[in-house]
């Protein structure tokens, strides 16, 4: 039995404002899965990468950006270097994360860490956190 | 006559990782290498910024290239427009920069525009990474230097994201990398390949779910033990907090795991030239090496 899925021009519209901030060309993911295969951090994902994908093509905003996944995703490039469609997931990652943050939301509290862990963590750690993960 | 290179060091290496600093410092200075510190550099900005629309953040590493340009004009350096970063993740956040300005007209337009008050600068400098130094002068060359004895040594390398991903800024083969490993050889040490050696250690996640990143660590450590590591060495000293300091939580997690030591590539370089104790600076690494190496009498 065939299943339809309708495609609203909201969705439409979300699919090219993440293929113009990313750069890439989302459409052309052949769904094949290696990023999922390949990513380091999926046990701790709600959507595998190519689940990101494909919700990504159909413009399913809502679910994206209220996943755990886009902000677990630490951009080590592992799914770019193997994507057979030279697509780079971390880039779509990244500007999933700005929809979100671009509405002065911050998904960490830098004031909630503790001053022994500010003391231990290195500052590349905090430096890098608050790139991705504040506004 | 010594070679003289401008040198980045980044936030990391004048603190958490100085020890990252001194030992290279040390060991460059044995192989006839001054590396000379960017005069007023800046912060690199820890990660790429990597939409299309984020040109502002290419101003950072930007920024440091022109001071390279100072250093040459000044004669700091003679005609050297190569910068060695050791960070792995600075060596990334400034390549990625330096490749697109290379490869975008425009944007260097934009960019030389915005910082009108420094000198243009027209893509004269290369990126390296010290490793690369190393591999150019020749590893026969870092043979030469060894003084101890290190046999009894196995170590494990890693490489992590930063030196290999994306495939335009990589040191070496991206999904065999074989650049530690030589180096390792080179130093009379035996290299361990550690199946988990290009895995991500979960970087920044360490501030937001530190146990997120202790599973990694746990996967990539035991990976190296199961090989026969007695240590594992790293140029990235995210990396090396990961691997080192969330030994404690993966403990917690796996109260069977046993860690071991994480040392940057350069302090292995200096115990093999001979290099005094305190400028390797052991005791800024979280598990302490210096058990297994007086174990082995590498140290008294």
């Amino acid at each position: 039995m065939s299943k339809t899925v309708e495609i609203t021009k909201e969705a439409d519209q979300f699919l090219k404002k993440i293929e113009e901030l990313s750069g890439e060309k989302i459409t052309s993911c052949i769904q094949c899965g290696i990023c999922s295969g390949s990513c380091p951090m999926i046990n701790e994902m709600d959507l595998t990468p190519a689940q990101s994908m494909s919700k990504t093509q159909l413009g399913q905003e809502e679910e994206l950006l209220d996943s755990k996944s886009i902000w677990i995703c630490a951009s080590c490039f592992n799914c770019k270097v193997r994507c057979p469609r030279d697509l780079d997931l971390a880039k779509v990652a990244e500007a999933l994360r700005q929809v979100v943050l671009r509405k002065a939301v911050d998904k960490i509290n830098i004031d909630a860490i503790s001053p022994e862990e500010m003391m231990e963590l290195p500052q590349i750690a905090l430096v890098a956190a608050c790139r991705r993960l504040t506004n | 006559m010594a070679m003289k290179l401008p040198y980045y060091p980044g936030c990391t290496l004048k603190t958490k990782a100085k020890n990252f600093e001194t030992s290279t410092l040390a060991v460059a200075k044995e192989l006839d290498i001054e590396l000379v510190e960017l005069p007023k550099w800046n912060c690199c900005g820890a990660v790429s910024s990597i939409v299309t629309d984020d040109l502002m953040h290419q101003l950072a590493p930007a920024r440091n290239f022109v001071r390279v340009l100072e250093m040459n004009k000044s004669g700091i350096v003679d005609n050297e427009y190569r910068l060695v970063a050791l960070c792995s993740m600075c060596y990334n956040t400034l390549k990625r920069t330096n490749l697109l300005l290379k490869n975008d007209h425009e944007k260097l337009k934009t960019i030389n525009d915005f910082m009108y008050l420094e000198e243009d600068y027209n893509n004269e400098v290369e990126v390296v990474h010290f490793l690369e130094i190393l591999r150019d002068i020749g590893f026969d060359k870092v043979k030469e230097k060894v003084k101890v004895d290190l046999s009894s040594l196995k170590i494990a390398p890693y490489y992590g994201c930063l030196l290999l991903r994306p495939k335009e800024i990589a040191i070496d083969n991206t999904e065999d990398p074989r650049i530690e490993s030589d180096l390792l050889d080179s130093l009379g040490v035996k290299p361990i390949d550690n199946p988990f050696k290009k895995m991500c250690c979960g970087a920044h996640q360490t501030v937001q779910d530190k146990y997120a990143v202790a599973r990694n660590t746990y996967t990539i450590v035991s990976g190296a033990i199961k090989a026969g590591a007695e240590a594992i060495i790293t140029s990235c000293p995210l990396c090396a907090f990961n691997l080192d300091n969330r030994q404690r939580e993966a403990k917690e997690l796996y109260p069977d795991f046993e860690g071991v030591p994480i040392l940057y590539f350069t302090q292995v370089m200096g115990l093999a030239f001979g290099v005094p104790e305190e400028e390797l600076g052991f005791d800024l690494n979280y598990n302490d090496p210096r058990p297994l190496l007086r174990e082995k009498n590498i140290l008294k």
